[in-house]
């Protein structure tokens, strides 16, 4: 796991992957300092991080098209597979070099409240965790980056579609906003997502049996549920979307609460997309 | 060294390895040769741990690739069809990065690095970006990966391609010198290669193995045959009719041409091409047909190939039964195939 770490980020300091990341996420926290705290005469620095979420719709996509597509496409894959180490090292030791290279700029970016603090009473607690907050939200998003990177061996579609994946949760909640709290919509929207699951599992695997068994399971207990219990299901789908709005945990953070369950979902989308990934990889050598 | 056991590879409904069964000794070279699509790459895949199994075992060193692949994966150096470099590292820092994952001891990386880049005579380059060399020097990058960490078996999948005539002798010479000390593996789909420097050359045609055995073992399978070619002028049954009778012939086929010409091969199991060609000339003679064209010919290793390799190409299942008739055309050489084989 070391030696792919090391690997890893070497070659974002190589490229200019690594550097133009930086430059970029410290010149949108500059200028929004300047904005918020400077201009405008704010205290609160968390505002500044708030404001620069949109990087995120910028900098995953970038970060994270290569890192699997292209051994895919390089063949190196073969190599990774061939060595005398696991495919869960090797996602992981490609997904602490992606958190290596989010860390750098944050690092920086955290002397800005010290700054700032020498000429106005800042709450240097708040800003360290609007800080941390911000670094988890990137942790998430990079792990869903990195899966979205498995699933092709073109950089390009793996950035597009993780841009157009991000954009949607960005606006889950404006969506979830138009769908109808009637128990019924929730039952079939429920009843659609397990299809779609189903759906992809099917495609993953190409087992016919094991998706339809899943497909059958999830909608009898879906339609035993509805049936037993029809108030449990009004709003229900919208409720679900909504928790999984990453952006809107987010928000929270940088009006000033730190909630640290918001930080456990984080971790554990993240340790999804990351035990995914490595399923993904491993799904390659059954194909 | 390595024991392979019913091993068998489906990609969707098609088979692109069945049942496969060898054994490969320790200090010994083998030539995996094969056609194009007839499964070497597979194989080796799976014997590197790339690729999983549809069923059967692959054991190294009495480790399960698919139960331990850490500890059995650590015997082997591979080098997949195409050099798996990354193109925007030095050789130096790629092969850095390749001991540091094999899990060799600090103090040992260097000296490692060096003495593969030195085996593969690539130390001169060693700074240079890879996307900067040449195909034939990205290969022995490759070979250089695989051979970081001494690993006891070295797979090479085609190391020559690709690379020019003196590149090729270099590598060539390369493999014989890791005989002893290494067990090495390598495909390849021109026999020349192969019989220059294999000790024990294994067939490999449409996933099945139709032949395991040494060069010159190989070669005397088919001693003792000799082959002529006819062109006589006659239908295809009187010539067929007469030719019948001839002794020891295995096998006739005639076959009429335009201008009432017919092409005739046969195959008969004797050495002395004189006679045979003295008794084809006098039948004829007797009958009136005139022999156009004859021509004798000893059966070659290249011969053996395209006959094994060949024979199932044309038509599937029962072709395929057909391969091991054509070994065992002579009894004692077939147990010798199997008996080294295996």
């Amino acid at each position: 796991m070391k030696a792919v770490y090391k690997n890893e980020l070497s070659t974002y300091f190589t490229t200019l992957t690594g550097y133009v990341f930086c430059a970029f996420l410290l010149f949108f926290a500059g200028l929004y300092t300047t904005i918020i705290c400077l201009k405008n005469q704010f205290v609160e620095f968390e505002y500044v991080l708030g404001n620069m979420c949109f990087v995120f719709f910028i900098i995953v996509p970038v970060l994270t098209m290569r890192v699997l597509a292209e051994e895919r496409r390089q063949k190196t894959d073969q190599l990774l597979y061939s060595l005398p180490i696991s495919t869960t090292e090797v996602v992981l030791g490609k997904y602490l070099a992606l958190l290596t290279v989010l860390l750098l700029p944050l690092a920086v970016i955290c002397l800005y409240p010290l700054v700032l603090s020498l000429y106005g009473a800042i709450n240097l607690t708040g800003c360290f965790l609007a800080i941390l907050a911000f670094f988890f939200v990137g942790a998430a998003f990079l792990a869903i980056g990195m899966f979205v990177s498995s699933l092709t061996e073109s950089q390009a579609l793996a950035a597009g579609l993780c841009f157009v994946i991000l954009l949607v949760n960005y606006f889950l909640t404006t969506i979830t906003g138009y769908i109808s709290s009637k128990a019924v919509v929730s039952f079939v929207g429920l009843l659609a997502v397990a299809a779609v699951i189903a759906l992809i599992i099917y495609l993953m695997t190409r087992n016919y049996y094991i998706s339809v068994v899943m497909l059958i399971v999830s909608a009898a207990a879906i339609f035993i549920t509805y049936v037993n219990n029809q108030s449990a299901y009004s709003g229900l789908l919208p409720k679900i979307l909504n928790k999984l709005a990453l952006f809107d945990r987010y928000y929270t953070f940088m009006s000033g609460t730190f909630n640290l369950t918001d930080i456990v979902f984080y971790i554990s989308v993240a340790a999804v997309f990351i035990f995914l990934s490595v399923q993904s990889l491993e799904k390659r050598r059954w194909s | 060294m390595i024991e392979v056991r019913n091993l068998t590879k489906k990609y969707g409904d098609h088979y692109a390895i069945e049942d496969l069964n060898f054994t490969i000794e320790k200090g010994k070279i083998y030539g995996f040769l094969g056609p194009n699509g007839a499964g070497k790459s597979t194989t080796m895949n799976i014997i590197t741990g790339c690729l999983a199994a549809t069923a059967g075992e692959v054991t190294i060193d009495g480790h399960d690739i698919f139960e331990e692949p850490t500890e059995a994966k650590k015997l082997i150096g591979y080098l997949p069809e195409l050099p798996p470099v990354y193109l925007d590292r030095t050789i130096r820092e790629y092969l850095k990065f390749v001991a540091e994952a094999k899990g060799v001891a600090k103090a040992d990386i260097k000296a490692q690095i060096e003495k593969a880049m030195e085996y593969t005579k690539i130390t001169d380059y060693q700074d240079r970006l890879i996307k900067n060399l040449s195909k034939g020097y990205r290969q022995r990058v490759g070979i250089a990966q695989a051979l970081i960490g001494d690993p006891e078996l070295i797979i090479l999948d085609e190391p020559t391609v690709g690379l020019d005539p003196q590149q090729i002798i270099e590598i060539r010479d390369l493999i014989s010198s890791l005989r002893g000390e290494h067990t090495v593996i390598l495909s390849s789909h021109i026999l020349s290669e192969v019989q220059a420097i294999c000790e024990i050359i294994m067939i490999i045609s449409r996933g099945h193995m139709v032949a395991v055995d040494t060069p010159d073992n190989l070669e005397h399978l088919f001693e003792g045959m000799t082959t002529v070619e006819l062109l006589m002028e006659g239908s295809q049954a009187v010539v067929e009719a007469a030719l019948k009778d001839l002794e020891n012939v295995s096998s006739l086929m005639a076959e009429e041409e335009e201008d009432g010409v017919t092409k005739v091969v046969l195959t008969s199991e004797t050495d002395d091409e004189r006679t045979l060609c003295r008794n084809i000339f006098t039948i004829a003679r007797a009958l009136d047909l005139p022999i156009l064209q004859m021509k004798t010919d000893k059966a070659s290793l290249e011969d053996i190939f395209i006959e094994l390799t060949n024979s199932e190409t044309d038509e599937d299942e029962e072709e395929a039964s057909e391969v091991p008739e054509l070994i065992s055309s002579d009894p004692g050489k077939e147990e010798d195939t199997s008996e080294s084989g295996l």
